[in-house]
């Protein structure tokens, strides 16, 4: 049976590195300010959304996103890995978002794409780890969810059947779809990009991204009118104005502080011997070990 | 209803009839608030054969223990528990919700926020009640649960706020607060909850076809000295090394994240703000730079060694003694030197 499947896939900041000044005065994030990368569980999704499509020939993945226009990266990304196309959910009105008004958002473009069979996305985002938004998803679109799930075992007879990463042990569940499924990093990687792909949708780009791009380049894109990312809005899927961006979120962000730890007065020993040997007695003497 | 007298509520987990050592933790932190704000401190278990669970809740101050039983809601899954919070708290209308920051609250807390459109904040490290003024409307909001998490990979610690909506939920990580019995004699009231009023057959839609849990042989959280290994250590082999060196002192051993995810180690072995948050008597740290993430996870060990090559590794900074070297050289003399001196 072929299929129609959805991956939401985030752009988010490398948080190896950040610092105060990531973060804008009213406390929520700056993020044309961080280095951007493919959220990495995202990607562990979109491998699963590859592999039932290689298996249900004639299904088709859309990438759906959520962020400011460059996000449209990430949708490109997916593309040249297998994805059949696109679309990034970008307005101003959905900015300064807490995981509940993001995922009313995204529940909506979900909603506008309509036909879906079933909705894959990373557990969680490495810029937050909060988890929360595959769940919400499913409340919204009123449907199950199958959370950290590793592998798609089987899809057949309008169930899925999912193995389970909890903390203590597997689990093996059978939802019936459509239902939202969030996989944990612990499931297979994703597989990179497709040569061939690259070369036909290097000229993918959004409505945002084009509008920056040279007349030769133009014309380039325009001369494949198929292969464009698509942007929508708020009003284009219909979000009610009290549920999107600041407004929608009910929670709010009142500090932000850097972590700062005490330093302790540390002793310095050197690596000999006689004071490997001090050390251990000191241990020994204090009750710490033996 | 006044919102503010409305009391607070903790979703306890259960396996093989013990409560979860998380949702006890939990309790604790709960009573605590619950005692500064003047409310009650209420448990909930959803679940099978709860015969006599609240023995196990009381001594940690529990006022009542809502008991919703049915044999379909014992394994876990995601839609018949939201149902039942959903529609209790509509009922009860509680001020607060805890949960464990586990599979199954990062499961359930965000379906139940989401139909009940509360806020809800994920993996918290602390929690306190204090004021609130809205910086652009200037409204004034009297004890809000601060919900205070690490963001951003830990880099940053946020306080987050949910002024308007309600229940005020929050998930805690099992291990950051300390389970501490209130009162051993401590009696609270138990109500007994028809499912059938709270949960509806269609609920019913995810089946567990198989099932294998089994109790973590790993348990760093309790465990009095950790060997832990970052990065530097560089693979399983390593690894190994600090096994040896913990099993001679009795100890566990522990990781970080960059280790766990180069695949040196297991999961659960992790310590830090996505891991295990661990207060043991000695901490030898080998090969860890500190990242902010870990060193949240373990700054309250007792003692801190920490073995490195750069002596300017941050994680020194928090450590007791600092041994520039190589793990490589430096933990076989440690074992050696144990062994001569111990009886």
């Amino acid at each position: 049976m072929s299929l129609n499947i959805i991956v939401l896939a985030k752009q988010v900041p490398d948080t190896r590195n950040v610092g105060k000044d990531a973060m804008k005065e009213d406390g929520t994030i700056n993020r044309a300010a961080l280095p951007a990368i493919f959220n990495p569980e995202d990607l562990n999704a979109l491998e699963q959304a590859l592999r039932l499509k290689d298996e249900n020939p004639g299904s088709t993945i859309t990438m759906l996103t959520m962020g400011l226009p460059r996000a449209a990266e990430v949708v490109r990304e997916g593309i040249f890995r297998g994805a059949d196309n696109g679309i990034v959910l970008t307005d101003r009105l959905l900015g300064g978002a807490d995981t509940l008004a993001t995922s009313y958002s995204l529940a909506q473009a979900v909603k506008k794409i309509g036909n879906y069979d079933i909705v894959l996305c990373g557990r969680q985002a490495i810029d937050g780890d909060t988890a929360q938004v595959g769940p919400q998803i499913a409340e919204k679109l009123g449907i199950p969810q199958v959370t950290y799930a590793e592998e798609i075992l089987d899809i057949k007879d309008g169930k899925v059947i999912v193995k389970r990463r909890l903390e203590s042990g597997v689990e093996t569940v059978k939802a019936p779809l459509p239902c939202v499924v969030t996989v944990n990093g612990s499931a297979a990687e994703c597989r990179p990009r497709n040569a061939k792909r690259v070369m036909q949708y290097k000229y993918a780009v959004s409505p945002s991204e084009k509008a920056k791009l040279d007349d030769k380049q133009k014309a380039i894109v325009e001369k494949r009118p198929n292969l464009n990312i698509q942007e929508w809005g708020a009003a284009f899927v219909e979000a009610d104005p009290q549920q999107i961006g600041m407004a929608g979120s009910p929670t709010k962000v009142k500090a932000i502080e850097n972590v700062v730890f005490t330093a302790k007065q540390s002793l310095s020993l050197e690596n000999n011997d006689e004071q490997i040997e001090q050390l251990i007695k000191e241990l020994i003497a204090n009750h710490t070990i033996g | 209803m006044q919102k503010d007298k409305n009391n607070l509520i903790v979703y306890c987990e259960y396996e093989d009839g013990k409560v979860a050592d998380v949702s006890l933790e939990l309790l604790t932190k709960g009573r605590q608030l619950a005692t500064e704000l003047g409310v009650k401190l209420e448990a909930v278990v959803i679940g099978d054969k709860l015969a006599g669970i609240e023995k196990q809740l009381f001594p940690y101050g529990v006022d009542m223990v809502y008991k919703v039983e049915d044999k379909r809601l014992y394994p876990y899954t995601s839609n018949p528990h939201a149902a039942v919070l959903i529609n209790l708290f509509r009922e009860i209308e509680p001020q607060i919700c805890l949960m464990g920051a586990t599979c199954i609250g990062r499961d359930l807390g965000p379906r139940v926020s989401s139909c009940l459109h509360s806020g809800l904040t994920a993996d918290c490290t602390s929690l306190v009640i204090g004021d609130h003024k809205d910086p652009k409307t200037g409204k004034e909001y009297q004890n809000l649960l601060y919900q205070i998490r690490p963001a951003f990979g830990g880099n940053i610690v946020a306080t987050i706020v949910n002024p308007d909506c309600r229940p005020q939920m929050a998930t805690v990580r099992e291990g950051v607060m300390k389970k501490e019995v209130f009162n051993p004699n401590h009696k609270g009231e138990v109500v007994k909850l028809d499912a059938k009023k709270y949960v509806k057959d269609e609920d019913f839609v995810v089946e567990i076809i198989d099932r294998h849990i089994e109790k973590s042989k790993i348990n760093i959280k309790n465990a009095s000295i950790i060997v832990a290994g970052g990065y530097g250590v560089g693979s399983k082999e390593g690894f190994d090394m600090l096994h040896e060196l913990a099993s001679v002192l009795g100890a566990e051993v522990g990781a970080t994240r960059a280790a766990v995810d180069a695949g040196f180690t297991e999961h659960a072995r992790q310590v830090g703000q996505t891991g295990v948050t661990v207060r043991p008597k000695l901490y030898i740290a080998c090969g860890i730079s500190g990242q902010i993430q870990h060193i949240a996870g373990m700054q309250d060990s007792s003692i801190i060694i920490s073995i490195n090559n750069d002596p300017n590794a941050p994680i020194n900074t928090i450590a007791d003694y600092v041994i520039t070297g190589n793990y490589e050289e430096i933990v076989p003399k440690l074992i050696k030197y144990y062994k001569k001196n111990s009886k």
